[in-house]
């Protein structure tokens, strides 16, 4: 059972705000029936002061989804648009004294259909539509996840998942974000802005026979081709990677050598430090 | 606020009855059934008497009775025994609706170059008896099937499918997890070679499980160890829960006829109840199925949702929702049977025992409307007493993914 809050149990059962408002001067609806969390959220505008004077929410979703839909539209109420649009996913969590990680997508969701209400208010494009369909079975796009991973400090891709429930479906879209979250680590262990070291992916074994093919087409075999040699990717087995050696590498004398020391070092020092070569022999 | 258990399915009440069997074994009878000396002889007497109950339950003879720690180990043991024993073929044949324990084996050995064959069911969770009749070559080491679903209850046809694996001599295993006790089983009957029970569904304690392997089938032990259970599962036998599900066993024999009688009957109103409520359905075939499964969707709703309200009133059930899950996802079983998902993320299982009461039924019956009408007025599929359709929340903006199509 997840472990929610007092709070949380209180915004699920005793929810605030729920309905339409009176005059629906914006609305935003995110996630959808077939994702298993849909929210509707519409808000009433005082123009003159650029104010929320209402706002009322629709949630199909599981406790903490309607938790966070009732605690966005009390922290909401009374705010200015350009204060509200300031909240941030983990402002809602914090509201309902935290969220199971698990369940922080629902926080993600309150902040996202605010800001497509207000979005909607001023006669601005979605956002969703900007951006690269990152997570298909659940349609997150790069935008987001960028954005949801800097904003709470995000390092794995389980989070990632925990957070816009990216990966969280068929699983295809997980390299992807893998990439993501690598080359946002390095922007920002770059910046020497975080204390967080660039934690490597973890790769798989797929990845990793890629990785290792395309540093033998582009690192290595290029250097033996320039004495009239070649190296052919036969095989990889666990750490084992087995190679093949032609034109005038397999008859030449020092080709022990250039396994030994050449192809290892290329091979260790670019994919895993583990990495053994063997030669297959004709 | 009184506890109404509807989740029988998950886990059951110890019985009484059983624990009192167990106890001594935690106390003065502590000897090691192997030793030889008196207070292990007195032990070794107690587990064979337990294992004469569960070969009752099961039509078969004690000696092919394997106790391991739980259903999960013996569907391990028999999935990796039946390949082990046949190196020389390397095809699975399972369904797309089994307990974990199967699907995730069955993906691990996927990866580790076995074909795998997964048959689908159909909409009410039925086999396709077909499909699995044509996947069965001379390379398909092992046939396993779950003989009742746990989500739904739906029944395969195990016993003919026991029988056509022996014709064409392939090993046959049932994960009857869900099955023993709820429904008569005589083994000796039947071609089945390896079937999984589990102690915590029948009134007996977690942590005990035990695997039925056909006499003169070739087995492989999972754990590796001592002379225990005739060299097939090493370790010291868990002699508490042994003990413990063989008085399980006997109580199951006893309430049998209830199960599929009083049980039966309440499950059946609880459903018919249920059904009142607008867009309601009924997942799983409805003839074909545990006599104390229920499974429910209510549509445009969500199942943790109903789950926590329910659970404020006193009923403890589950769902197949993927809030639910962990996963995401809703149910496996539920989209293998394609449940559409206006329904698959409301779904709950209803699962009953002879401990429940018509008065428990006939509250739960009070309790269920005010909660679905509940989440549905805060639902924006639902407008006055109606599904509201109209927005454009229905489906995710991508319109690919694997769950709308």
């Amino acid at each position: 059972m997840w472990e929610y809050t007092d709070r949380v149990m209180d915004h699920f059962e005793n929810p605030r705000n729920v309905g339409v408002v009176a005059r629906i001067d914006g609305e935003g609806q995110v996630g959808s029936l077939s994702c298993g969390d849909a929210l509707r959220l519409t808000i009433q505008v005082d123009k003159d002061k650029d104010l929320i004077e209402d706002a009322k929410f629709q949630t199909f979703g599981c406790a903490s989804a309607i938790a966070s839909s009732s605690a966005l539209t009390e922290m909401i109420k009374g705010k200015t648009l350009d204060d509200a649009l300031n909240l941030t996913n983990q402002d809602i969590a914090d509201f309902l004294g935290g969220l199971p990680r698990e369940k922080m997508h629902c926080s993600v969701m309150g902040q996202e259909a605010l800001e497509a209400a207000v979005a909607n208010y001023r006669g601005l494009p979605p956002r969703a539509l900007s951006s690269e369909v990152v997570c298909q079975c659940f349609g997150v796009t790069e935008e987001e996840i960028e954005r949801v991973v800097k904003t709470n400090r995000l390092t794995t891709v389980e989070e990632i998942t925990q957070f816009t429930k990216a990966g969280g479906g068929c699983g295809k879209c997980v390299p992807k974000l893998e990439a993501i979250l690598g080359r946002l680590l390095k922007k920002s262990s770059g910046n020497g802005s975080g204390e967080k070291t660039a934690v490597a992916p973890r790769m798989t074994a797929l990845k990793r026979i890629k990785l290792i093919e395309e540093v033998i087409n582009t690192q290595i075999a290029p250097a033996l081709m320039q004495d009239g040699g070649d190296i052919e990717l036969v095989d990889v087995d666990g750490d084992e990677v087995v190679v093949a050696l032609k034109g005038s590498c397999s008859s030449c004398p020092s080709s022990k050598r250039t396994l030994s020391d050449f192809v290892t070092e290329k091979l260790r020092a670019l994919v895993d430090p583990q990495i053994v070569v063997k030669e297959q022999r004709s | 606020m009184e506890t109404i258990y509807l989740d029988n399915n998950a886990t059951t009440k110890v019985a009484p009855e059983v624990l009192e069997a167990m106890l001594p074994f935690f106390k003065e009878e502590y000897g090691n059934p192997s030793s030889m000396h008196h207070k292990g002889g007195d032990v070794a007497a107690a587990l064979r008497r337990a294992r004469l109950s569960l070969a009752s339950l099961l039509g078969c003879e004690p000696h092919e009775i394997v106790y391991t720690s739980c259903g999960t180990e013996s569907d391990n043991t028999a999935l990796w025994s039946a390949l082990r024993t046949q190196p020389d073929k390397r095809h699975l044949v399972t369904s797309k609706v089994e307990h974990s324990a199967i699907i995730n084996n069955a993906a691990f050995l996927a990866r580790q170059g076995y074909k795998v064959t997964e048959i689908g069911v159909d909409r009410r969770g039925l086999l396709d008896f077909d499909e699995l009749k044509a996947a069965l070559t001379p390379d398909t080491a092992l046939v396993s099937l779950l003989w009742a679903n746990n989500e739904t209850g739906v029944l395969f046809p195990i016993v003919e499918t026991a029988a056509l694996c022996r014709e064409k001599g392939i090993v046959f295993h049932t994960d009857a997890v869900q099955a023993v006790g709820k429904i008569p089983i005589n083994l000796k009957e039947t071609c089945i070679d390896m079937l999984s029970l589990s102690g915590h569904k029948l009134h007996a304690p977690k942590g005990i499980g035990a695997l039925y392997v056909r006499h003169g089938l070739k087995f492989a032990p999972f754990m590796i160890g001592g002379h225990q259970e005739n060299g097939r599962r090493g370790g010291t036998e868990n002699v508490p829960y042994i003990v413990g599900v063989g008085a399980a066993a006997e109580l199951s024999e006893k309430n049998l006829p209830e199960e599929n009688g009083r049980v039966k009957a309440m499950r059946d109103r609880l459903e018919e109840g249920l059904l009142k409520i607008p867009s309601t359905i009924v997942n799983g075939d409805r003839e074909l199925r545990l006599p104390n499964t229920s499974n429910v969707s209510f549509e445009y709703v969500e199942g943790e949702s109903i789950l926590f309200h329910l659970s404020h009133a006193g009923i403890c059930a589950s769902s197949g929702s993927a809030c639910t899950s962990g996963s995401l996802e809703p149910s496996h079983v539920l989209r293998a049977m394609g449940v559409p998902f206006t329904a698959a993320h409301g779904s709950i299982r209803l699962s009953l025992s002879t401990a429940n009461t018509d008065a428990e039924i006939d509250k739960a019956l009070e309790i269920f409307p005010a909660v679905i009408s509940k989440l549905r007025d805060l639902s924006p599929f639902w407008k006055d007493g109606a599904p509201a359709l109209d927005n454009s929340l229905l489906t995710c903006d991508t319109n690919s993914c694997q769950i709308c199509n």
